[in-house]
């Protein structure tokens, strides 16, 4: 008897928690990720398919297409990189200090999630423009920053601060006072403080928002087509050159190109994830 | 290193924390804040090692004036009740980081680092952990890693903050005794503070007590225990019983009567005040014409080797309550009378 129940057992599936309903939600969960994600994506691989695989080949050694990918992905890492920097900093100064005015920042910091990303890049692009506002002083010291890849890593700062500072700030709030005070006891400076005690801790956030900010930057399209000028191999993203071929009735080597992106973001968000999970099994904790 | 606090008020928001706080700290000793929560013992060990500025007042290691020194120059080593452990470090980091954020000139080199944060291991008894991170220890090894990283910049005074508070019964009676012996082994002036009387009375040369803000004694275990100085520190330290009296003419009355007790030389003349003793410093009296306290049994219960006895002692409509140690023969049921009285008490004025 007692066998045989053991043995029934056995093939069940493990119950997870005592809170009843696990079969209904996760069922729900695969139903919804599937439809939402999982359908368009296999729809997206299933048509570049359709071409063979010398075509597929011959659309990705596409001088442009390599240029048009190198633009995407480059200026999204710098505007990371500097989201990171910033972004941390401004996140610091709304957690550590309270001064008038620190809600409406706070608020601010928002406002590049609310802006349709259209209005953003208008906005930007009257800015940057040589004859803006910032354009005309920037232009003063021989810089341009529209209408070329620096106009793009400025659409894209704008567009991904707030994932930096809406992922390091919790896990900021969060940190214990005494902390930092064990490192003045034992002598450490305010920087060698921050550099060796606070910054390693915020480590997984900061790689996390760093993260977001990238992979947004390397999908955005809507505020960088305004400023980047587009001009083929030197300003063209990647998502432009998709809607260029899709104009064309291109349909496989629209679908190709967005492939490769969806397999480089897909590699570079899992490479990003494995630190994190090595991270927090080694120091039992993570954002 | 000597370490005397001179006059010390700290202020939160214009709420004194700590008033005008005095306490001469010799070289070497181990000393207890002992107090309630809200006592201000943890505000003063924040103060003397810098962590809080005194809103008036100075602090002085050895002769010098330290009131403005900061953390960093004090030199003082802080153990925090969490531990405060970095956690992103392995052991040997944690406890190498007070020297290797020193200026280059002054920090020793590596192999020299590794020689130091081994000794402190094995003096702290982790030997073979240093690469294990923070959360792989268990509480009584973090709290041991804390001080190791505490001892590594060879500090003039040790400060600990409730050093054994997050920590179960058995480990702490552990710890407890080991920091006594590494106490005496390597002679620190170390100051710690607690809530817990038994670990204040055990472990330290010197008891601190503190309530509200101000220093109520200092003394050793004997000291505080049988010569308590105020009604606070008496009711605070150990179990007791007090009695509201009136003294007059060489006599102590509980509302009225003669309880058997006459006020000493330095004891008030006259007037009312309150009579405090240890539930088992007392005497039971058999002659019913002798002047005693009198009590009716309320509750009696078995304590281990004693019997502990409520007794109300207060005429009808005046209930009075004291709990007293009888001996486990006599009959103590409930509703019986004893009559007793103190053997060593202490008379406060009112």
């Amino acid at each position: 008897m007692t066998t045989s129940a053991a043995a029934s057992v056995r093939w069940r599936l493990r119950q997870p928690s005592v809170i009843p309903g696990f079969g209904l939600t996760l069922g729900f969960s695969l139903a919804y990720l599937t439809l939402i994600i999982l359908i368009p994506l296999a729809g997206l691989v299933w048509r570049s398919a359709s071409l063979s695989g010398e075509e597929f080949f011959a659309i990705l050694a596409d001088e442009r297409t390599i240029k048009a990918l190198e633009v995407s992905f480059g200026t999204a890492f710098i505007a990371a990189l500097v989201n990171v920097v910033f972004g941390v900093i401004v996140a610091w100064v709304i957690v550590r200090y309270e001064f008038p005015g620190r809600r409406i920042i706070d608020a601010v910091v928002d406002l590049p999630f609310a802006l349709p990303t259209a209005v953003a890049g208008i906005a930007l692009a009257a800015l940057y423009a040589p004859n803006g506002w910032v354009g005309q002083v920037l232009n003063v010291f021989g810089i341009k920053a529209a209408f070329n890849p620096t106009g793009i890593v400025i659409a894209l700062v704008f567009i991904g601060l707030p994932f930096v500072v809406r992922t390091v700030q919790p896990i900021m709030e969060e940190i214990d006072s005494e902390v930092e005070e064990a490192a003045a006891t034992l002598g450490a400076n305010r920087f060698q403080t921050i550099r060796r005690v606070l910054l390693p801790g915020l480590a997984p956030a900061i790689l996390t928002g760093f993260a977001l900010a990238f992979a947004r930057g390397v999908g955005e399209y809507g505020s960088v087509i305004f400023i980047a000028g587009n001009i083929p191999y030197v300003s063209e993203i990647a998502p432009l050159l998709i809607v260029i071929r899709l104009e064309e009735f291109n349909y496989g080597a629209a679908t190709a190109i967005a492939t490769i992106m969806l397999a480089l973001s897909f590699v570079m968000l899992l490479v990003i994830n494995l630190i994190q999970a090595w991270s927090r099994r080694r120091y039992g904790y993570g954002a | 290193m000597d370490v005397s606090v001179k006059n010390i008020r700290k202020e939160f928001d214009r709420y004194p924390a700590l008033n005008d706080v005095s306490l001469d700290i010799r070289s070497g000793e181990l000393i207890a804040l002992l107090g309630p929560s809200g006592s201000g013992k943890t505000t003063l060990l924040r103060l003397i090692a810098g962590l809080e500025t005194p809103t008036r007042g100075s602090i002085f290691f050895g002769a010098e004036d330290a009131s403005h020194r900061t953390v960093q120059e004090r030199h003082v080593g802080f153990v925090f009740q969490h531990y405060a452990l970095f956690r992103h470090m392995t052991v040997a980091d944690n406890i190498a980081f007070g020297l290797t954020v020193r200026p280059r000139g002054q920090r020793p080199p590596k192999t020299e680092i590794r020689r130091r944060v081994a000794d402190l291991l094995e003096m702290v008894q982790l030997s073979g952990l240093e690469k294990r991170y923070p959360n792989q220890l268990s509480g009584g090894q973090r709290q041991r890693v804390a001080l190791a990283r505490a001892m590594a910049i060879e500090p003039k005074v040790l400060l600990l903050d409730e050093p054994f508070g997050a920590l179960d019964a058995k480990v702490r009676k552990e710890l407890r005794r080991w920091l006594r012996e590494f106490h005496d082994r390597t002679g620190h002036t170390t100051v710690f503070v607690t809530h817990d009387q038994e670990e204040a009375l055990e472990l330290a040369d010197r008891v601190v007590v503190m309530s509200q803000g101000a220093i109520e004694q200092v003394g050793s275990s004997d000291d505080v225990y049988d010569r308590p100085n105020s009604p606070f520190v008496f009711s605070f330290i150990g179990d007791s019983a007090h009695v509201p009296v009136s003294v007059a003419d060489n006599t102590v009355r509980f509302q009225g009567e003669p309880i058997g007790v006459a006020p000493r030389a330095n004891d008030m003349a006259s007037g009312t005040g309150t009579l405090f003793f240890r539930p088992q410093d007392v005497a039971l009296v058999g002659d019913p014409a002798a002047p005693a306290l009198e009590g009716r049994v309320a509750t009696s219960r078995r304590l281990a080797g004693t019997r502990i006895a409520d007794l109300d002692i207060g005429k009808p409509g005046e209930p009075h309550h004291v709990e007293i140690e009888v001996p486990l023969d006599a009959l103590a049921a409930t509703g019986t009378t004893i009559r007793f009285r103190p053997t060593r008490w202490k008379l406060f004025a009112e």
